[in-house]
């Protein structure tokens, strides 16, 4: 399939879940889709598009949460970044890791960094934050707030 | 029978990234791994909201110290995607001498750490002398043996004297002969093949479904560079070959490595002898609102920077994903089955931080300890010193 046929095909599939599509450049695309579509699209690009999963990112814009899944499919040299906007207070949203293993680690991460839980996640635990950092308190968050650390700095000296 | 749990890590003072992982192990089989990471999360994403896209460049440069152009060069990209523009020629292929550079003293340096585990002292001496040249190569280009901010948004920082080619090239030249002969050294000895051949396994389906990127996704029949597949810097101009290989284990791994050094030597001669005249640098000024995207081939794979921008001169979001962030999880698949013995070696065949394989220390589970990770080593290498008498060499 060219590029063409594989955008067109995407949106022909998912017209029902697709919110925005931003054609940026040759290379480039951002797919903004209905939160609770990510599995059955992802898992179709991944799947049957037999795309390679790069990683997500996510990121606090004030009035919600959003979370780009950046896959890449190098037959036809395009890297596809499917946005979420997750409505805040409320930050959950289906996990891809059931789906594939690659989402597994970078859903633990925006899990401890941004506080969004992942639904149906096999095995969802801190990844890089120490046991005794506090819960609920989420470093990349946009009103995240320094805290006494001395706690954990002097543990063991 | 019983299971034991053996305790990797957590902290080593060479590695950038410390890892902590827990093996369980009955009698010497592997029967379950588990990592966990964030011993030296330092929270440079954090950090970059606050900083300059001129000095986020600088920041990420030192995230790690082995590949330290790998994120430059991938940052670069994610603010030049932004706006979206193409560098100048001349700093194209710039870009990509130093690149390769870097891979081929990265790959010599894991090469020598693989034989220093395996018991191949030899290999270990002669890979970090060559890799020295390449070391001294890269100080006549950039003026630094390591960590070279060569690269700025829009272009490079410094440009390559004329009178320095010749001179680089001679010494590029010079390592070629003792490569090739540790190249049939590694490749064609016997023990080697018993220690290496067929263990730690990495299958095609699951080098797929893990996302494996670089050496280690290309030794298990993934063919998939970015160099080829999303050509940047001068890659789509050169002659080169990819280097795929199908059978997924460490012997694998390590000849994708060695063949690709040789690769790398091609393509940085190729780019010196012809290197395009003309402006170095684009000299960029405001970065729009937008958001961006670089990846590009680290010696261990895909490198991937996502960076959005609100029009200031800051990232408001700066994602950085290495390549290890994706291969470290392969372990499940890889070392689970396996030896204890083989576990040194495994771990390390995918490149990642030497850490882990340096600190190893075996328990039982009433918290006797058995090995440290001395001990480790020794054992992996008595056992290719067994072989080897077994097999008359």
């Amino acid at each position: 399939m060219t590029r063409e046929e594989v955008l067109n095909d995407i949106k022909e599939r998912f017209a029902e879940e697709i919110i925005e599509v931003l054609d940026k450049s040759a290379r480039r695309v951002y797919i903004e889709i209905k939160p609770s579509a990510i599995t059955k699209v992802a898992g179709y690009i991944f799947g049957d598009l037999k795309a390679r999963f790069n990683i997500a990112s996510g990121i606090d814009a004030r009035y919600h949460m959003e979370i780009l899944y950046h896959f890449t499919i190098e037959d036809i040299n395009l890297l596809i970044s499917l946005r979420v906007k997750l409505p805040k207070p409320k930050l959950e949203i289906d996990s891809l890791a059931p789906l594939f293993e690659a989402a597994n680690w970078i859903e633990r991460e925006m899990y401890e960094l941004l506080g969004i839980h992942f639904r149906g996640h096999p095995d969802l635990r801190r990844l890089l934050l120490p046991e005794a950092w506090p819960e609920g308190v989420h470093p990349l968050r946009g009103d995240y707030k320094e805290w006494d650390k001395s706690a954990i700095r002097d543990r063991g000296v | 029978m019983g299971r034991t749990i053996v305790p990797i890590g957590p902290y080593h003072p060479l590695q950038e990234e410390p890892e902590f992982f827990t093996l369980t192990v009955e009698g010497e089989t592997v029967v379950d791994i588990d990592v966990q990471l964030g011993y030296n999360h330092r929270g440079i994403e954090k950090l970059s909201e606050s900083k300059s896209f001129d000095q986020t460049t600088f920041l990420v440069e030192r995230i790690c110290g082995i590949c330290s152009t790998s994120h430059p060069f991938a940052c670069t990209r994610a603010v030049e995607d932004i706006i979206p523009v193409e560098v100048p020629e001349r700093a194209k292929y710039i870009r990509t001498i130093i690149a390769e550079g870097e891979r081929i003293h990265s790959h010599l340096l894991w090469l020598g750490l693989a034989g220093h585990f395996l018991g191949y002292n030899t290999v270990y001496m002669w890979a970090w002398k060559l890799r020295e040249e390449i070391l001294d190569v890269m100080e006549i280009l950039s003026g630094n043996r390591n960590n070279y901010a060569m690269f700025k948004p829009g272009g490079v920082r410094r440009d390559i004297k004329t009178e320095d080619i010749t001179g680089v090239i001679e010494k590029i030249d010079s390592i070629v002969p003792t490569l090739e002969m540790l190249k049939k050294a590694v490749i064609d000895d016997p023990v080697l093949h018993a220690r290496t051949k067929g263990i730690g396994i990495l299958s095609k389906e699951e080098a797929i479904n893990f996302s494996a990127l670089g050496p280690t996704a290309r030794a298990s029949g993934v063919a998939r560079d970015v160099r080829k597949d999303s050509p940047y810097g001068a890659y789509d101009k050169i002659g080169w070959k990819m280097i795929v290989t199908q059978n997924g284990d460490v012997f694998d791994k390590a000849v994708v490595r060695i063949l690709e050094t040789f690769e790398s030597i091609k393509i940085i001669k190729y780019c010196l002898l012809n290197l395009p005249a003309g402006e170095i640098d684009l000299k960029l000024k405001n970065i729009p609102a937008g958001e961006g995207i670089g990846h590009i081939e680290a010696p261990r794979g895909e490198t991937f920077h996502y960076i959005r921008s609100d029009g200031t001169n800051r990232p408001v979001r700066h994602k950085v994903r290495a390549p290890t962030f994706m291969n470290l999880p392969t372990y499940k698949a890889t070392v689970v089955g396996e030896t204890i013995s083989d576990a040194t070696i495994i771990l390390a065949a995918i490149d990642p931080c030497y850490c882990c394989t340096e600190r190893m220390a075996v328990r039982t589970t009433k918290g006797k300890k058995l090995y440290n990770g001395e001990e480790l080593v020794k054992l992996s290498q008595a056992k290719t010193e067994k072989l080897r008498k077994k097999m008359g060499y």
